[in-house]
């Protein structure tokens, strides 16, 4: 089976489709890269040091997470899982939001951007880019929406619910599925007796792709052409994008308890999918070898000045959770803020 | 005004509102050329067509999480779920998402969905449609819980919940379908949520309802007047938010309570209301108060229906035994 979902390809050994990204797109994806690799190391760091709450990284699965955002338009709607700032900030949420958010004071979102607050529970928010889709269409605009979940996704009933309802309504939708190897401890073995996670699109209908998920400019292109396809009206595509989650599932997890370092070995040193991007772009003659070095100095700079805007935040009003809970407060609701007026205590944790 | 009943109100909300809203879309099991199995949205998909009287998939949990999608996208979706009993594989999308995300959001996003739910048991239905599961729901944050015992209420709260910015659950009592008719304004009218309705004036004790128990609770205090008990009923209408001021004035004024409801008495919103009760009215009560629900064992076959949901003997019993408490 997994013969018939060959992997798409643009960049090294194995390439099958042609790189159709232009230079400047994919000199920005770069950069984005480094600056998602950067800012994960510096909010682990920040997570040791107690400045900041548990934390997923996303090392290893940048070009999956800059790759497919950069494909998209802006007006395109994002459902997010919570491994997804890179998507996120490369979809247009200042980043220092994801900062706040993992320091557990706010939204992961903020701004113009189309996006939903970052869903925890599994594929549950899968439906919501579906009825999304749903309404982009009915409304009569030109866009689509993406939703963002991993392998051990797919296990859950609202995957399945959500790729059925897609592919009977036809939705403008994009399940794009990282498959990195791992859901917490248990391996993608263990979610799945099939050899693909792509294939579970056919029971619905669904057109699936099966992307190299460490190949930038391959995740671009097959979003960019999921996109075309559900404007042109060709209904949903499931994108299954082969990567690896080289770091833990969050700062609160040890991975050498369920997996040996050498599983690292095929998926890092030039396999880590910002240095075969970094090698393919100067082969191709779109980036010298000095220019790396400073991108990387620019997204240092930039992730210290957006976490120090987050760790200088004032500290939240305690009565900011009523807020927004309803359009308007409920008398019962509003007694309850009043209650909590009267509390002593400090404002909510800085 | 014409009289109608409670199915016939609700698809003329229905229907007017599609009328009125453009962005109005409904979606569920058996909505469109079937008209719902109880035939609420009976001749919607004739002149509105299946882009916006959607028959979805067997997919509870799909229905309301695609539904919350299309609310956060512009629409406003009406969900059907086809018995309460069917709700479950949904409460994910209700727990999870629902209720949160205008606060996750910061106030960017607003769900202005409605999930209708046929709620309750009493018609002989097999035994998992009939469930009440009010109370979690109620237990729920960010969400609106509605229940109309009348026609006039059924067609002015779901139109109120329509125009509802905020997510509302609107539970229609399977019973009152078309339990009798009432008169109901041909054209289009709301019903605040949140005031409760004064059903029935007394001054000895208030039983206090929602739903079909509504109706059983006026029976019974049309019955006990006979022997010079004067019941006040007062109908809550609106679960979430609660007109704790209604409760409570009834209550001042009579000293004594019973609360009725046909869900399982433990951890039933009846014990919520005692608590209210127990907060704004303590000092007047005359008497303990009572329930009178539904037992405490899964919703039996239907041959056992008329016994395990609380019937007019039971609430005559509790009203005696708060008179002479």
């Amino acid at each position: 089976m997994a013969e018939e979902w060959p992997l798409y390809r643009v960049i090294g050994d194995g390439a099958n489709h042609p790189d159709r990204v232009e230079a400047e797109v994919a000199k920005r994806i770069y950069a984005q890269m480094v600056l998602l690799r950067t800012f994960d190391e510096k909010t682990i760091t920040l997570q040791r040091q107690g400045r900041v709450g548990t934390f997923p990284p996303s090392i290893g699965q940048e070009a999956a997470e800059i790759g497919s955002a950069a494909a998209l338009s802006k007006d395109d709607w994002m459902a997010p899982s919570y491994r997804d700032h890179g998507a996120l900030f490369m979809h247009g949420v200042p980043f220092h939001h994801v900062v706040l958010f993992a320091m557990g004071k706010g939204s992961s979102i903020d701004g113009e951007a189309f996006v939903l607050p970052s869903s925890i529970p599994i594929s549950s928010h899968l439906p919501h880019a579906v009825g999304l889709a749903m309404a982009c269409r009915r409304l009569g605009e030109e866009r689509v929406a993406i939703a963002y979940f991993g392998d051990g996704g797919t296990s859950e009933g609202d995957f399945h619910e959500a790729l059925n309802f897609a592919g009977v309504f036809k939705a403008p939708v994009i399940f794009f599925c990282q498959n990195n190897g791992w859901a917490i401890s248990v391996p993608v073995s263990r979610q799945t007796a099939t050899p693909t996670l792509v294939q579970k699109s056919q029971a619905y209908g669904v057109h699936g792709v099966r992307v190299d998920g460490n190949d930038a400019l391959a995740c671009y292109q097959v979003v960019a052409e999921a996109r075309e396809r559900a404007l042109g009206d060709g209904g949903p595509t499931m994108i299954e994008a082969l990567t690896y989650r080289i770091g833990p599932h969050t700062t609160a997890d040890d991975p050498t308890r369920y997996r040996p370092p050498e599983s690292l070995a095929p998926w890092t040193g030039d396999n880590d999918p910002l240095v075969r991007l970094a090698q393919y772009l100067v082969q191709r003659g779109v980036m010298t070898v000095e220019e790396p070095p400073a991108i990387w100095a620019e997204a240092r700079q930039r992730v210290n000045r957006a976490v120090e805007e987050a760790l200088n935040s004032p500290p939240v009003r305690k009565e900011a959770m009523f807020d927004s809970v309803y359009a308007e407060v409920p008398d019962a609701l509003a007694a309850q803020m009043e209650d909590l007026a009267e509390e002593e205590a400090p404002d909510a944790r800085n | 005004m014409p009289a109608i009943n409670m199915a016939t109100a609700l698809n003329q909300a229905l229907g007017q509102m599609m009328n009125t809203e453009p962005r109005l879309v409904i979606l569920g099991e058996d909505v469109g050329q079937n008209g719902g199995v109880f035939r609420v949205t009976a001749g919607l998909w004739e002149t509105y067509g299946a882009e916006r009287v959607m028959d979805t998939p067997l997919a509870e949990s799909a229905i309301v999480g695609s539904a919350i999608g299309m609310a956060i996208g512009g629409l406003r979706p009406v969900a059907e779920i086809q018995f309460m009993g069917f709700l479950y594989p949904a409460l994910n999308q209700i727990f999870s998402h629902l209720g949160r995300l205008g606060q996750r959001s910061r106030g960017k996003f607003r769900v202005p969905l409605v999930v209708r739910i046929p709620y309750g048991g009493g018609i002989r239905a097999p035994e998992q449609h009939a469930d009440s599961a009010e109370a979690p729901l109620v237990h729920t944050a960010g969400i609106k819980v509605v229940v109309p015992s009348t026609p006039y209420d059924a067609k002015g709260l779901l139109v109120a919940a329509i125009e509802d910015p905020d997510p509302v659950i609107f539970l229609e009592p399977i019973r009152l379908y078309r339990l009798g008719r009432a008169e109901v304004p041909a054209d289009l009218y709301r019903v605040r949520i949140g005031p409760a309705r004064l059903a029935r004036t007394g001054s000895d004790v208030s039983l206090i309802s929602w739903g079909a128990m509504t109706h059983l609770a006026l029976q019974t205090a049309e019955a006990m007047a006979g022997d010079g008990v004067s019941v006040e009923v007062v109908d809550l209408r609106s679960l979430k938010p609660m007109d704790e001021a209604m409760i409570a004035e009834s209550v001042r004024k009579t000293g004594r309570a019973v609360v009725v409801h046909e869900a399982p008495r433990t951890a039933g919103l009846g014990g919520e209301v005692v608590s209210v009760i127990q907060e704004h009215a303590f000092w007047w009560l005359k008497a303990p108060i009572r329930r009178v629900a539904a037992y405490d064992v899964p919703y039996p076959p239907y041959a056992w229906e008329d016994v395990y949901l609380p019937t007019p003997s039971r609430v005559m019993r509790a009203i005696r035994q708060v008179l002479q408490d």
